[in-house]
């Protein structure tokens, strides 16, 4: 492979190419699925390839293949030459990465067991027990249990002189129960809903979510649903569950300091951001009790590495602190936008925050999640709801949508509970709940405790074209929100 | 490209290998190139060159499958080796009906010679004309350009083998002129199927059009959807509903109300994926010829679609809808249409609003996620162009409305169809050919800041 990567990067520095970086991942995925107590397949998937990225006449190109030998380096490199010299027809400016990065090293997700290495007969077990026990209870009509694993490993080059290798194994799991009745389809889901829940750890994980002794909640939940009362309508105090929580953060923060979208460059499909840069380190995103930080540092989270896509190193960057904002997730190309733009300051350093990804060989990096983290609080869950003499606790998302600038929100949960006198005291089903962004941060009062904090993985966010689905971590606990509009389906 | 004879020798390679009772293999190759711009300058000019086989193979009614996109001999054996090593570990399933017998399949001509051959200059010099006609506007223009070439082969152990080849040009920008944000897009497999500065001045005028937007208030009101629009609503009908899955499973909109009245008698819907109108693929991941399906005829459901396993349960023939079994997720989602036919109509824009008198005209929709499957409800913001309607004629820009709307209900209240249908796209299999539509009701329920 070490040659492959030299005749690719020597062949763009001949063909003209200023700056050139070449990436090799190679990526195996093993997925099992139980449906309706059948195993409906157990797959894996090898997936290998490289990708050049170059800076010619102060302009990106990039080319990609599968096929890993010498020919096909020089050819690809050619072509990202070539492309290159294409996008500086239409060029405004050079684009200016800053200075060198050069890094060298090597790092492994912590992982105390591979799950690799655990037979798929004892995956298999676990899934068809789990699915057993959401079929034993009566009005459940389709259950499913999954298992995600996945071993990728990078080597990232450079001609600046970087030479890095990494190898990042992720395991996922998550099971879910569907009731239909007149009329009414319901779903519950456990550890997470639409696209699991996972971690960059090993089988540990698995057994620590314990997905055959949720399995029976998980279905009693769905058929109890089926006659729950629909959320009302009004306006009323909030508690998330941790999941929620996570998903709000995704969405309605994380998106938001992307900085690739603040500068335009997702204006045409991922949306633009209301978070511009004349309001970093000034204006009031939430209320004092919202921490919320990019760490690429903390353990286990999916969007935990050695070094991004472009060498970086993994960073912990302050995003919102006491409610304020003032951090954005950045790039090379992008951070060093902003500092152009704003010179420096406490909150502008031009120098990358960590956070270009790449779905894998055949994609450039993004400005990306890591694990944007809301810091914990320090309530307990059942205090919390004393604590509140009238509200609606929802949890485990269905549905999510916001608007191409992160300021209109509407999220759809799984189930919830009315809350009255500090008790949840019915069922509720369908519910909704809307808003606009910094109005909803900032009618936080209220975050759990560490006890309560979880590293949800969320492994489907979508961005770019072509399309790239990034994996990423939120930190979060359940959170209390006052005034919020709630209702039912509609 | 691999083109069909090396295709071929390759499947048949494959299959060879296996010691399965049965096998199918995939192949899926691509070489994509995509042009993407910002700021009015390309940012993003990428290319890939790609290829996988997927298989699957059944020891009795066992089941297990892999992938590789290393085609050499080694890995594909390795491939198969794995396949077969799951198999014997999986539970027998009972509702496994062995893979399907060959059936003859006519091939649809979708491949154009210049789209394959589209270089890195042709499209920089496309996505240049649209930045000129963007500046001079005062406009700032956004998008992307990609052309590409997809061959897909299927072939399995009874005898199936099938081989397309074909081509797609996309081009879609999102222009912004102040407050104002217009937008066009088209797909299409041949180069000429896409007046590309047509589109650019069309984005250009309704970002103009869109300056100064006005608030109004969330509500239910009449609309004139344009074709992008009414791509959401169709593609959200197809995906969550119009498969046997999810109606035999009870969580279809379509679920008892097959054979009644329910959706205006103005909407007739179909699935075919021999039309060269649309982005064709003749035989699904089967390798079964795919038929044309009608959905929804003068706004009676007529049924859904199916794969082996589904028609299989209900004694029936495969519709040639199956999505690519080798990964185990797709069992959740079922057959699925994907080259989706909305009939058009007989008015022209024009007409459309004439009849609306007062209402929305809507762009497009954005974000758009089910909150219920029962009657297909949806959520989703409007985006790029959203204006109100006064006696017949665009008044003034409004901004951006998010609605929460059951696009069953939606379609049952349709006054009027567009003449006009244009072909979008719609991931990266197939697309979608639409009109634009007038309906009578469509509920709005909050607002945003632009």
């Amino acid at each position: 492979m070490d040659e492959l990567i030299a005749r690719a990067l020597n062949t763009a520095q001949l063909r003209g190419a200023t700056y050139a970086d070449v990436r090799v991942v190679e990526t195996t995925r093993q997925s099992l699925l139980v449906r309706n107590g059948l195993v409906q397949g157990i797959a894996q998937a090898e997936d290998a390839g490289f990708g050049v990225r170059v800076v010619v006449d102060g302009a990106w190109g990039f080319a990609s293949s599968h096929r890993l030998d010498l020919g096909e380096a020089e050819r690809v490199a050619e072509q990202a030459v070539r492309i290159a010299r294409a996008s500086a027809l239409t060029k405004r400016g050079d684009v200016d990465l800053g200075p060198p990065v050069v890094q060298r090293g090597s790092y492994r997700s912590s992982v105390e067991v591979d799950p690799f290495t655990i037979p798929l007969e004892m995956k298999l077990e676990l899934l068809l027990r789990a699915d057993a026990e959401m079929r034993r209870v009566r009005g459940v009509t389709a259950t499913e249990a999954e298992m995600v694993f996945i071993r990728q490993r990078k080597i990232f080059a450079s001609t600046e002189g970087s030479f890095l290798t990494q190898e990042i194994i992720e395991s996922g799991c998550g099971i879910e129960a569907t009731a239909v009745g007149e009329g009414e389809v319901q779903r519950r889901s456990y550890p997470n809903s639409v696209g699991r829940h996972q971690q960059t750890r090993g089988w540990e994980f698995i057994l620590e979510q314990d997905l055959v002794g949720n399995a029976p909640r998980i279905a009693e939940e769905v058929v109890a649903l089926l006659r729950a009362d629909p959320c009302p309508d009004t306006v009323t105090t909030l508690i998330l569950g941790g999941s929620q929580v996570a998903l709000q953060i995704h969405e309605s923060c994380g998106h938001a300091v992307e900085l690739d979208r603040v500068f335009g460059t997702e204006a045409a499909y991922a949306g633009t951001s209301f978070l511009t840069p004349e309001k970093l380190g000034r204006f009031r995103y939430g209320s004092e009790v919202v921490n919320i930080v990019a760490d690429a540092t903390v353990p286990g989270g999916l969007g935990t590495f050695g070094w991004d896509d472009e060498g970086v190193p993994a960073q912990r960057v302050d995003i919102v602190r006491e409610g304020i904002f003032v951090g954005y997730l950045t790039d090379r190309e992008h951070a060093r936008q902003l500092w152009r733009l704003l010179g420096p300051s406490p909150y502008v350093t031009g120098v990358s925050g960590g956070a270009a990804r790449a779905m894998g060989w055949n994609r450039i990096p993004l400005v990306r999640m890591t694990n944007l983290n809301l810091l914990p609080g320090s309530w307990r869950l059942e205090d919390l709801i004393a604590d509140t003499d009238e509200g609606i606790l929802m949890d485990t998302n269905r549905s999510w949508s916001i608007d191409d600038r992160r300021l209109n929100f509407q999220f759809g949960c799984e189930i919830a509970w009315e809350i009255r006198r500090g008790r949840k005291v019915r069922l509720l089903r369908n519910p909704l709940y809307t808003g606009i962004t910094p109005a909803f941060w900032r009618s936080c009062d209220a975050v759990c405790d560490e006890d309560h904090w979880v590293l949800w993985g969320t492994p489907n966010c979508g961005k770019g074209e072509p399309g790239q689905i990034a994996h990423t971590g939120h930190g979060a606990a359940p959170a209390r929100f006052r005034n919020v509009r709630v209702f039912g389906r509609r | 490209m691999l083109g069909d004879r090396r295709a071929e020798a390759l499947l048949k390679d494959t299959l060879a290998c296996s010691r399965a009772d049965e096998t199918e293999i995939v192949l899926l190759a691509e070489d994509e190139a995509l042009t993407r711009f910002a700021n009015n300058t390309v940012h993003q000019n990428v290319a890939e060159t790609n290829a996988a086989v997927a298989v699957r193979v059944a020891i009795g009614k066992r089941l297990g499958s892999a992938v590789t996109n290393q085609l050499h001999p080694e890995a594909v054996q390795q491939a198969i080796t794995r396949a077969e090593a799951a198999a014997r570990l999986a539970p027998e399933n009972p509702g496994f009906p062995g893979f399907p017998e060959p059936r003859p399949f006519q091939p649809v001509a979708a491949f154009h010679e210049t789209v394959a051959a589209a270089a890195p200059e042709d499209r920089a010099r496309m996505v240049l004309e649209v930045i000129r006609i963007a500046d001079a506007h005062g406009a700032v223009a956004a998008g992307a350009l990609s052309t590409s070439v997809e061959e897909v082969a299927v072939a399995n152990s009874r005898g199936v083998f099938c081989y397309h080849a074909g081509t797609r040009v996309r081009f879609r920008t999102v222009v912004h002129r102040e407050e104002g944000s217009g937008y066009a897009e088209r797909v299409g497999w041949r180069w000429d199927a896409l007046d590309i500065p047509e589109l650019a001045r069309s984005a250009v005028e309704r970002a103009l059009q869109a300056r100064a937007p006005r608030e109004l208030a969330p509500g239910v009101y009449p609309v004139v959807l344009d074709p992008y629009a009414v791509q959401d609503v169709v593609s959200w009908l197809g995906y969550a509903g119009a498969g046997a899955l999810a109606v035999q499973e009870g969580r279809s909109w379509m679920n008892d109300r097959i054979g009644t009245e329910l959706l205006s008698e103005d909407v007739t819907l179909w699935d075919d994926g021999r039309d060269p109108a649309g982005i064709p693929l003749p035989f699904d991941f089967e390798g079964v010829p795919r038929q044309r399906v009608v959905l929804v005829e003068r706004g009676v459901p007529r049924g859904p679609v199916y794969d082996t396993i589904t028609a299989a349960r209900e004694g029936k023939a495969s519709t040639g809808h199956a999505p690519l079994r080798a990964w185990p997720e797709s069992a959740s989602v079922g057959p699925t249409p994907m080259h989706l036919f909305l009939a058009p109509g007989d008015a022209a824009l024009e007409d459309l609003l004439r009849e609306l008198d007062r209402g929305l005209y809507v762009t497009r929709f954005w974000y758009t996620r089910l909150v219920h499957p029962r009657d297909c409800v949806v959520t989703g913001m409007t985006r790029d162009g959203v204006f109100w309607v006064e006696r017949g004629e665009i008044a003034y820009p409004v901004r951006n409305l998010r609605f929460t709307q059951g696009y069953v209900q939606a379609l049952a209240g349709v006054r009027g169809v567009g003449r006009e249908t244009w072909l979008l796209g719609n991931g990266r299999f197939g697309a979608e050919r639409v009109p634009a539509l007038l309906l009578e009701a469509f509920t709005f329920t909050g607002l945003t800041e632009y």
